[in-house]
């Protein structure tokens, strides 16, 4: 699994300019979660799965990088997970990306596990770009791309946002957040950080995990939904990749936050003023 | 003895992070349980300008680390030299801030150190071999008791969940080393900073929030902030429709608050929201929708328009004065 940690990076294809994204698939984020009396997971029934948001905006960044510096360049995405992940696969082609890397595996994963697998899909498909969003929102971890530049040895530029607004009229016009340099061999990636925007340049191959930000993400078309029905999607597994996915995090117990007592409406901003000074006393 | 490595963070301006106290404090009750000894280690091209606030702060050692290499922050140069270090002293934790920097650098150190890492800690249970931490996970809905069962266990702390380490602890051993900074693949560029007169979001005693219901109209939360030298804070609607900059975003993909008073003034309470502030000590809500989701969370909650409510309340607090 950390195998190649201090060998050099694979060499890169000296053409198309390649992506390798990821798709993980997540509870949809507008579902309520909850969890199980017993404390062993959550309740599954009536929940929708969808996209992880931050990994759909890395295939729509993924896809926007191809169209404007390489229209023969490659989107290839890649999901872990059992059969069903294949759905979000299918949502990813239909967004444009070209093909797909299934790694087939049931059970618990941990960040380290994940970041193995990716780590030697990464070394079999040699892109030049690794873009994985920020963090899936069902265990809200923020490590994965991080480990996997780590093992690779390659730069990272976390959290790619845009200074300015998503509906603005201006969208088209400004600066990309991602961009590939002149030369072809750096990204450019402006990140969203503590009190501002920092800016940095990775030589390539490089790894970006995206934020909120960075785009809006397109929806599918009816013609890319179709097309993506004969995109390949190339079958692996943890053991023909050679990664032991033993758990090394082990979740001994879920349980629901603490519920805030009931509060109460008030009738006039006097009265609220009121409670504030002398029952809750923090004004 | 084991050792609880904790990392403080330098901001650009050369000051000391103040979620780094947070972290310390957590650090220090860690190695309580774990019967450990809390080290803390600060990289930068000058960490001395603030090894007198963490000589103070409860810890055994505090290690500098100073190269010019290090003068801007980047995980590639940073992560190779905190793990070295951390090999060095045995540590068997090593943990930071959940600040941009900390959620950047820690799993790039665990990487490094081949171990597993918990985001975003809230709580430590149990002692020794079976200390465990609670995270949470789906915007805060759930919350998990986890076990890292690698030798050497990585983690961030949610600042908000641990008091700011205090001073007049008794002074920690410095000692200065040299860090081994490796060549990095990435270089910075520049960095541009959101200049505010008020007090740090995560920081701040009183925070009052805008959503929607704003209609990108900030003024009167902003005076409101003004008289009671409150933070501004702003749902995603808002930061994505460009109404105010990214980094006053409170929730689940923006910043975690937990201030003494809350105010929410048009905003709704979508699931993303309330994961950044539901551990305010008062939420007050101001909406015009009766059925809006943060009424279930508010301790106090007005069915008004927000554009009467906010000047009001400043008269009426100005009374109280």
């Amino acid at each position: 699994m950390f195998s190649s940690l201090q060998e050099t990076p694979p060499a890169r294809r000296s053409q198309a300019v390649k992506i390798l994204v990821t798709a993980k698939r997540v509870e949809d984020p507008e579902s309520k979660i909850k969890v199980k009396p017993d404390g062993t997971g959550i309740v599954q029934e009536g929940l929708k799965y969808k996209i992880n948001p931050f990994d759909e905006i890395g295939v729509e960044e993924g896809l926007r990088l191809i169209a404007k510096h390489d229209p023969k360049g490659e989107v290839v995405v890649v999901s872990i997970g059992g059969k069903e992940v294949q759905e979000q696969l299918r949502h990813a082609l239909a967004m444009g990306a070209h093909r797909a890397v299934w790694v087939n595996h049931t059970g618990p994963l941990d960040q380290l596990a994940i970041a193995g697998l990716i780590q030697k899909v990464t070394e079999k498909e040699k892109p030049d770009l690794v873009i994985l969003g920020k963090q899936s929102i069902d265990d809200d971890q923020n490590q994965v791309g991080q480990y996997l530049a780590e093992f690779l040895g390659w730069g990272q530029a976390t959290f790619a946002s845009k200074v300015e607004s998503l509906e603005s009229e201006a969208e088209k016009n400004k600066v990309p957040a991602v961009t590939l340099t002149a030369d072809g061999k750096a990204v450019r990636v402006v990140r969203e950080v503590d009190n501002g925007l920092a800016t940095v340049e990775c030589q390539l191959p490089a790894v970006v995990t995206t934020d909120l930000r960075l785009n809006q993400p397109r929806y599918a078309s009816l013609p890319g939904i179709m097309k993506a029905k004969s995109k390949p999607i190339e079958e692996l597994t943890p053991a023909k990749l050679g990664v032991d996915v033993t758990p090394t995090i082990q979740v001994l117990k879920l349980s629901s936050p603490p519920a805030r007592k009931a509060g109460i409406k008030v009738p006039d901003v006097a009265t609220l003023v009121d409670k504030l000074h002398n029952e809750a006393k923090v004004v | 003895m084991p050792i609880v490595l904790i990392v403080a963070e330098q901001q650009p301006d050369g000051n000391l992070r103040k979620a780094s106290l947070n972290a310390i404090s957590a650090g220090k009750q860690l190695a309580d349980k774990a019967g450990a000894e809390l080290h803390l280690v600060l990289l930068g091209k000058e960490p001395a300008k603030v090894a007198d606030e963490l000589k103070g702060s409860g810890a055994k050692v505090v290690h500098l680390g100073a190269a010019p290499e290090l003068e801007h922050y980047l995980a590639e140069t940073y992560a190779p030299a905190i793990a070295a270090l951390a090999q060095e002293l045995k540590a068997d934790y090593v943990g930071m801030a959940s600040t941009a920097q900390g959620k950047d650098l820690m799993p790039r150190v665990a990487a490094r150190l081949k171990s597993a890492m918990a985001t975003d800690i809230t709580a430590i249970n149990g002692s020794g071999a079976d200390l465990t931490f609670t995270r949470p996970m789906w915007a805060g809905n759930v919350f998990a008791e986890v076990k890292l069962t690698t030798p050497v266990k990585v983690f961030t702390v949610r600042a908000t969940e641990f008091a700011a380490a205090a001073g007049g602890q008794g002074a920690a051993e410095v000692k200065t080393f040299a860090p081994k900074v490796e060549a990095s693949k990435t270089k910075f560029v520049d960095f541009k900073e959101v200049k505010s007169a008020r007090p740090e979001l995560t920081e701040a005693r009183v925070v009052i929030s805008g959503g929607r219901g704003t209609k990108g109209d900030f003024k009167e939360i902003e005076a409101l902030a003004d008289d009671l030298g409150a933070a501004v804070g702003a749902s995603r609607a808002v930061c994505d429709a460009g109404w105010v900059p990214n980094d006053l975003q409170v929730g689940q993909t923006g910043k975690v608050v937990a201030p003494a008073l809350y105010i929410a003034a048009g905003i709704s309470g979508a699931i993303q929201h309330l994961a950044g502030m539901k551990s305010s000590k008062t939420i007050v809500a101001i909406n015009k929708d009766a059925e809006a989701p943060i009424f279930q969370v508010a301790d106090y909650g007005i069915v008004a328009d927000l554009f009467k409510v906010l000047p009001e309340l400043r008269q009426e607090l100005a009374k109280l004065k």
